[in-house]
């Protein structure tokens, strides 16, 4: 499975995608913000990060980048693409996710692990995950407060699209487990098509025990069975 | 050609949570001015641009905002012109 990270100026959480795709055994390249043609890979990685010192709004700029005109060709096509964090957002500005990622209530930027409840398993992003599971995965940002206007807010949840929200230890989604301010806890979210995900939450940053939390390597590992030849459906 | 001087007020819509806007509001109020009912925090901006007519300009500046400058989702914009130079630049 070959996996591109797309590296916008500013992003930092590029290499930790890569080292995480590498981890599972897919065939990771980086791919500049610059280039085009991302025909040869099977799925699209965009990484967290400050793509272009979130001037305007986080994701505005970077959004317009030669390389996205490719990524939204792809996930049209039904490729495989996950955005986190940063990329989340970028996901958001260039119309492939609803919604919007705004200032976090708080006002703060948060920086620390959270508890996050797997609410579906039938995405090519969550198959090696329990229904309900608790995962403990780390946040860093300061706008990730997840808003969009009511009829999409219940879509989404009408739908069944929202796959990751934000609980407490017991899986509650409760206000205090809530970092930032997200409607009804909402940490991760497809698109109608199920090929696209966009995430707050860093899983690749929880791939290994010394880092403190192994929970992000079944997303990693979701991906690459639902692309290996014997599991993939034209 | 004209260059005209126009400001882009992009404002957070009415009903989204302006956190921003609330936590100055909460300063203002704690300094004394509590007849402050409500802040609202947005961004002003300029763009200096050539353009046949007043109208001609405010029209691009509108499609920049619902390209770029602007997102639908959470913010709403208004462009006025702020200034015009006949001639200049030329």
């Amino acid at each position: 499975m070959k996996v591109a990270v797309v590296t916008f100026p500013g992003s930092n959480c590029d290499y930790d995608l890569y080292k995480a795709a590498q981890q599972v055994g897919a065939d990771a390249s980086f791919v500049w913000h610059r280039e085009s043609g991302l025909t040869d890979f099977d799925a699209i990685l965009l990484p967290g990060g400050f793509s272009y010192g979130d001037y305007l709004r986080p994701g505005a700029i970077a959004r317009m980048s030669p390389v996205m005109e490719d990524v939204v060709q792809f996930a049209e096509r039904g490729g495989p693409v996950l955005g986190i964090c940063n990329g989340f957002q970028v996901l958001c500005e260039a119309g492939l996710l609803p919604g919007a990622l705004v200032r976090n209530d708080s006002l703060k930027f948060r920086s620390h692990d959270v508890r996050l409840r797997v609410e579906r398993t039938d995405t090519l992003f969550t198959s090696d995950y329990e229904q309900g599971q608790v995962l403990r995965i780390p946040i860093a940002h300061g706008d990730g407060n997840f808003e969009a206007d009511e009829e999409t807010l219940q879509a989404l949840e009408s739908d069944g699209r929202v796959v990751f929200r934000y609980v407490d230890q017991d899986g509650e989604a409760t206000d205090r487990s809530n970092p930032n301010g997200s409607w009804h806890n909402i940490a991760g979210i497809v698109n109608e098509r199920g090929n696209v995900l966009g995430m707050m939450p860093h899983p690749e940053r929880a791939m290994e025990e010394i880092l403190g939390s192994t929970d992000g390597v079944g997303l990693f590992t979701s991906m690459v069975a639902s692309l290996t030849p014997s599991h993939s459906n034209p | 050609m004209k260059h005209f001087r126009l400001e882009v007020r992009v404002t957070p819509r009415p009903g989204l949570l302006d956190p921003q806007g609330k936590a100055i509001h909460h300063s203002l109020n704690s300094l004394g001015w509590t007849g402050v009912h409500d802040v609202r925090v947005g961004k002003a901006i300029y763009l200096d641009l050539e353009a046949e007519s007043e109208e001609a300009a405010v029209g691009e500046a509108d499609a920049m905002c619902r390209k770029l400058l602007a997102n639908p989702v959470t913010e709403d914009f208004e462009v006025s012109v702020v200034g015009v130079l006949e001639g200049a630049g030329s």
